[in-house]
């Protein structure tokens, strides 16, 4: 971005601010309102780009008020995650540590610790950047996102969730209210890699990957990338390879040939589209290898 | 709008327009022009300012979304005309590049202290990563959050 072109020290329009405290409320407005409206979470993409006038919402609804759609919460089944719950203290949870460990390792590298103090992991996920770094790590741990709408709740795969860059599922009315997360198992290791310019740009390109093995042979596999589609891509044909198969050198380098065909990266101001290719490879070469460490209980 | 924010430990009722950020109000309404404007869209630090405790980014923060909250800027830093053991430091090390940074730099490392009295210096240099401008380098900026926290040591210093 040229950012002489643009003020960005200021707003440079009108917009009326709604502050609702419960859900109900901001179904409601969100259902009035319909596209005049944007969310507010952290603001950390929604202000940027209403300084550079990419998007003019004639409502803000700033949902960080609403209690129940902050916190981290343990359940049964692992981990439930609220919308507005901040990067940071996702980063310093030690119950996400010791359960979502790959999520952990996504987050601590996102952004500056004044970005990650006020980004939320709804809002990273909402904003559907394609390279973005939460969403590649919920994808490898098959994430369910909590909707809620004027008809009620409903919960999707976060991999059913995305449908282009800045594209969701969510409908009129719609808002994700949080993350239910199983905690890995036992037999299981996790990773997570990132290729970036710096460590505060967003990735060139990123990978998440979950192996569990069984007596050597691969009972669950999830292999994730980002910023080589149009959304956070689960690459199912991979992962069916390797189900199944007793884990090997040679296994792990056909998933990352399967990884590297299956991609469909552009070319844009961050690396090529042949770049991405050969660099998925690697990164799926890697990703794999430390799960299959990890899950062997080795680090 | 009106919103009620404690700034500098002084509490305040002021009003703003849903549109105005925080570094506006800062700058503009309240001339506590230390909060410095770098780019705008939160990849520099210069406006960082503490926001319960830790440290945001006042140009990405709405006004009215800081309603209720506690604000700390480089002007609340020192206290009854002493400065702190950080800005000491930072006098005491050269830690100032152009200095238009530095205001930011005091108010994350602040907030790294609090949260970690002794960091590395990987540490230390990931805290500050928000920070980073235009120049290289940073070496005495780190050796100035290093005096500081020796120095609260020392002196055995909780909140600095």
């Amino acid at each position: 971005m040229n950012i002489n072109k643009v003020d960005t020290h200021i707003i440079p329009f009108e917009f009326e601010y709604h502050s609702p405290e419960s859900l109900e409320e901001t179904v409601k407005l969100l259902e009035k309102y319909g596209s005049e409206a944007s969310i507010l979470a952290g603001g950390t993409d929604l202000l940027v780009n209403m300084k550079k006038r990419i998007t003019e919402p004639k409502h803000l609804v700033n949902i960080k008020k609403i209690a129940e759609l902050n916190g981290i919460v343990e359940t049964p089944e692992g981990v439930r995650i609220g919308a507005t719950t901040k990067l940071r203290s996702i980063e310093k949870s030690e119950m996400v540590r010791e359960r979502l460990p790959v999520l952990y390792e996504a987050v601590r590298l996102m952004g500056s610790i004044q970005v990650r103090n006020m980004a939320t992991i709804g809002g990273n996920l909402c904003n559907a950047s394609p390279a973005a770094d939460s969403a590649i790590a919920l994808l490898a741990l098959d994430a369910k996102t909590d909707i809620i709408g004027q008809s009620g709740l409903r919960s999707i795969f976060l991999s059913e969730f995305f449908l282009g860059p800045g594209k969701t599922v969510l409908r009129r009315g719609e808002f994700l209210t949080g993350l239910s997360i199983s905690s890995l198992p036992e037999g299981s290791g996790s990773s997570f890699l990132k290729v970036g310019r710096t460590s505060m740009d967003i990735a060139t390109i990123n990978i998440a990957t979950f192996l569990r093995l069984r007596k050597g042979v691969v009972e669950n596999c999830r292999i994730a990338l980002g910023a080589v589609a149009p959304i956070p891509l689960r690459i199912f044909r991979a992962e069916d390879y390797l189900k199944g198969k007793a884990i090997s050198k040679d296994a792990v380098e056909e998933a990352a040939q399967i990884v590297s065909e299956d991609i469909k990266p552009i070319t844009d101001l961050r690396a090529t589209a042949e770049y991405r290719r050969d660099v998925s490879k690697a990164l799926t070469r890697d990703a794999l290898t430390i799960s299959w460490e990890r899950a062997k209980g080795r680090r | 709008m009106k919103v009620e924010l404690t700034i500098n430990r002084r509490k305040g009722i002021f009003e703003v327009e849903p549109n105005e950020l925080l570094i506006n109000l800062l700058r503009e309404k309240i001339r506590l022009t230390g909060t410095k404007y770098g780019c705008g869209i939160g990849m520099c630090g210069a406006c960082t300012v503490l926001l319960d405790g830790e440290p945001v980014l006042a140009c990405l923060t709405l006004a009215v979304d800081a309603d209720g909250g506690e604000v700390e800027t480089i002007e609340g830093v020192a206290r009854e005309g002493k400065l702190d053991d950080l800005q000491e430091a930072f006098l005491e090390e050269g830690a100032v590049q152009c200095g238009y940074c530095t205001p930011g730099f005091i108010m994350t490392a602040k907030a790294l202290l609090n949260e970690n009295p002794s960091p590395s210096e990987d540490e230390i240099r990931g805290y500050l990563k928000g920070n980073y401008c235009r120049c290289t380098g940073y070496v005495n900026i780190i050796k100035a959050v290093q005096r500081a926290a020796e120095k609260r040591k020392r002196i055995g210093k909780q909140e600095i």
